[in-house]
């Protein structure tokens, strides 16, 4: 089991799980995306209550689900390799062109290594894979005090800033 | 030359405790090799043939006296007392224990330095002219946007997992090209619009290796403020649609040959169009801010071509010489732009030793304000020596070996590490530049030949540049072999070319004699102190190709 974590804690009891293209769809699922695209109506009023949520595979684009961002309450981003850099792209473009506010998970080859620039890019909770060390994780989120860019939580980069 | 605030130091000191972090845990196998390498890659560290090697960044190629003497001292304390400069204007140490390089970094950072993407699949160090804010032929200053694109491009959040490397270059100069931009992922020129505005041509998907492409225009103007923005629009293209299923074909010149450019420009123009006003656009106080730090000196009202300089030149003709060589027109009178040789015979293409560094630093500190910049051909320069002095200059430059008259000729050849040191090799590249400069260390020989681009690389990852060599030897293996392939017609200067393959490969000790053959035939044919690229592209290839295999019935 993947270990999820906020920038601050370790989380358990999440209500959410993965519903693949077989399963039924019950409150709290993640589905594939691809689902979401073909079966939108029938998934409709879950979303609308706040309890449907997508999962996006690492060559599906932001553009993809484009405004339909703004229904869903959980977005999931899959990192195959720790070294496929895709998801970055596709959570800033969720969360600063098509104004996603709910959750943002990264999912997959998750490394403590990635955690700072994932959260720069909006993601705000991690499924770290199983054997990272949670103390290590959670330190990564304050290895640095300083960036020069722009990123989701802050949209100012450093020469707006700067004093 | 910028200087860091308390921002940019606290940044690279929380970089340095970040790696000695990841170091720790990787020596404590808490990281696995594989995950370790992009860690170590993003610190600049490669594990190479013999040893480790680190790459350190010199942005856009300038530093000062006290980071040299901190390179010296690095050389002698961490490796075997010497550095080498690459064709990417950064330095490479290649025989550091990998345990030591978070002291390296911490060293390094004590004097604004560090390895920050000078590897692993980032967006690199931008690169540029190293005649920047003294040629009086450049529009502006092209630093100042260097410096700008070096603070957005360090750890960029969304783009420290690319598909591939990623390479900035920006020139300034109408008509001129020393920073190669049409073989970059990115090439900017900085240019005026028919209102008078500044702004950026912007070219995209260049590059070298085994699939070379000159770059091509996405954008004939850019306004100034707009540059990051669009940056970013090319790259997050770029990041979502590259290819990663194969490293060869990772590079952005893929996916714009694929798409087309004129798809490409659609794509990063519809993405620019979502930021392009955001808070990223670029502020008159920043541009201001940045451009502070590259004002002009303060010159001396000094007389040009001084008489002592004359008389020095009438009096001694290997003064002369250099002067004639390896000595640059200077924006103000009665300066000069000295540039530093490190194609000493005997010595690797770019090696100096840390002996070599400390005496760099004291001339620069002593003759040019302190600061030194980094070539593109592996040399270093020396940018604002008053005329009156390039004597004395050269005096000393000559006995620490770096005042060799050839910049330029044949002998200042660019070369890669190639199998003596690189794991990637095919070949050595190394000993074929030694051949080459014993057998033609002729200098009236090489003076009259003039102008010739000699590029080396041992593979074909083209780090030795060899497409863009008017001359460019690329080694090849064949069943375990060592062997060289010549190319002609290579330029990447600004009307860049890309060579073509002359004909079958060449042992390694045949190789001083092809290249007289090629000589040979460039010197009969050439008319009118043409060049040899002038000479290549108007006489033809067959020409050469008959001069080096025969005549083919
Ligand atoms: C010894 C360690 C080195 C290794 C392992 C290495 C590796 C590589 C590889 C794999 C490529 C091909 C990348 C591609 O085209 O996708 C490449 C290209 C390149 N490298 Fe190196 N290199 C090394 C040293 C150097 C040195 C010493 C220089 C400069 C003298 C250099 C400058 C370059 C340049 C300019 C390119 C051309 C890439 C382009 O423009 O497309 N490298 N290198
Ligand atoms: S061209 Fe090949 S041999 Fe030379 S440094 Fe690059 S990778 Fe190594």
């Amino acid at each position: 089991m993947a270990k999820l974590i906020d920038r601050q804690q370790l989380l358990s009891n999440d209500p959410w799980h993965f519903a693949d293209d077989e399963q039924a769809v019950t409150e709290y699922a993640i589905v594939p995306l691809k689902r979401w695209l073909e079966q939108r109506d029938d998934l409709l009023a879950l979303a609308q209550q706040g309890k449907l949520g997508v999962h996006f595979n690492s060559d599906e684009t932001a553009d993809q689900l484009g405004e339909d961002a703004a229904l869903m309450a959980r977005i999931s981003i899959d990192f195959p390799k720790f070294s496929d850099g895709r998801g970055y792209s596709t959570a800033r473009l969720l969360r600063q062109s098509f104004g996603y506010q709910g959750e943002l998970q990264a999912s997959g080859d998750v490394l403590i290594d990635q955690l700072f620039y994932m959260l720069r890019c909006g993601f705000d909770r991690f499924a770290l894979r199983d054997d990272q060390d949670i103390d290590d994780a959670l330190a990564a989120f304050s290895t640095f005090s300083v960036s020069y860019q722009s990123d989701v939580n802050d949209p100012r980069p450093l020469f707006r800033r700067r004093s | 030359m910028y200087v860091y605030d308390q921002y940019d130091q606290q940044l690279l000191n929380e970089r340095v405790a970040q790696f000695r972090g990841q170091m720790a845990r990787y020596l404590d196998g808490k990281i696995p090799e594989e995950e370790f390498l992009p860690l170590r890659l993003q610190n600049g560290i490669y594990v190479q043939r013999y040893a480790p090697m680190l790459r350190v960044a010199i942005p856009y190629g300038l530093f000062n006296a006290k980071q040299m003497r901190t390179l010296a001292s690095i050389a002698r304390d961490y490796d075997k007392g010497y550095a080498h400069f690459s064709t990417r204007q950064n330095v490479q140490f290649n025989w550091p224990a990998l345990e030591q390089c978070p002291d390296i970094l911490e060293r390094l950072a004590s004097v604004q330095m560090h390895a920050v993407q000078t590897s692993g699949n980032c967006i690199r160090n931008t690169t540029t002219d190293e005649f920047a804010g003294v040629t009086a032929d450049e529009l502006v200053d092209p630093r100042p946007y260097c410096e700008i694109i070096r603070q957005w491009s360090t750890f960029h959040p969304e783009f420290a997992y690319l598909p591939r490397k990623f390479k900035i270059a920006v020139n300034a100069v109408p008509g001129v090209d020393r920073a190669a931009v049409k073989v970059h992922d990115i090439g900017i020129n900085i240019v005026r619009n028919e209102q008078g505005e500044l702004g950026y041509r912007i070219l995209v998907g260049g590059g070298l290796g085994r699939t070379p492409i000159i770059g091509s225009e996405i954008r004939s103007f850019l306004p100034e403020e707009d540059l990051l923005t669009y940056l970013d629009a090319i790259i997050r293209i770029y990041n979502q649609f590259g290819r990663r299923d194969n490293k060869y074909k990772a590079r952005i010149k893929i996916l714009v040959k694929a798409l087309g450019v004129e798809r490409m420009q659609e794509l990063v123009e519809a993405e620019w169009q979502r930021i392009k006003d955001g808070e990223d656009k670029l502020t008159q106080a920043e541009l201001d801010r940045v451009k502070s730090h590259f004002t002009t000196p303060n010159y001396q009202t000094l007389e040009s071509n001084p008489a002592s300089l004359q008389q020095a030149q009438a009096q001694d003709a290997a003064f002369a010489r250099w002067v004639q060589r390896n000595v640059r027109p200077h924006k103000q009178a009665g300066y000069a732009i000295v540039n530093l040789s490190l194609k000493q015979k005997g010595n690797a293409p770019g090696d100096v030793t840390a002996e070599q560094m400390d005496a760099i630093a004291d001339l620069a500190e002593e003759f040019s304000l302190g600061e030194i910049r980094s070539t593109h051909q592996q040399n270093l320069v020396l940018a604002d020596v008053e005329q009156q002095r390039l004597y004395e200059l050269w005096q000393q430059a000559k006995s620490n070996g770096l005042a060799t008259p050839t910049l330029g000729l044949l002998t200042d050849m660019i070369c890669c590490p190639g199998g003596d040191f690189c794991a990637l090799a095919n070949a050595k590249s190394i000993p074929v530049a030694e051949a080459i400069q014993v057998r033609f260390d002729d200098l009236d020989y090489l003076h009259d030949l003039g102008e010739i681009d000699l590029n080396i690389s041992g593979c074909m990852n083209a780090c030795g540049h060899h497409h863009v060599g008017n001359i460019g030897v690329l080694g090849v293996d064949k069943k375990g072999e060592e062997f060289y392939q010549i190319s002609l017609g290579g330029n990447g200067g600004d009307d860049a070319s890309l060579g073509k393959i002359l004909g079958p490969s060449f042992a390694r000790d045949a190789m001083p004699d092809v290249i007289a053959k090629i000589l040979d035939c460039y010197v009969a044919q050439r008319i009118d102190g043409e060049t040899f690229l002038e000479t290549y592209r108007r006489a033809g290839h067959t020409v050469f190709k008959e001069a080096v295999y025969g005549k083919a019935d």
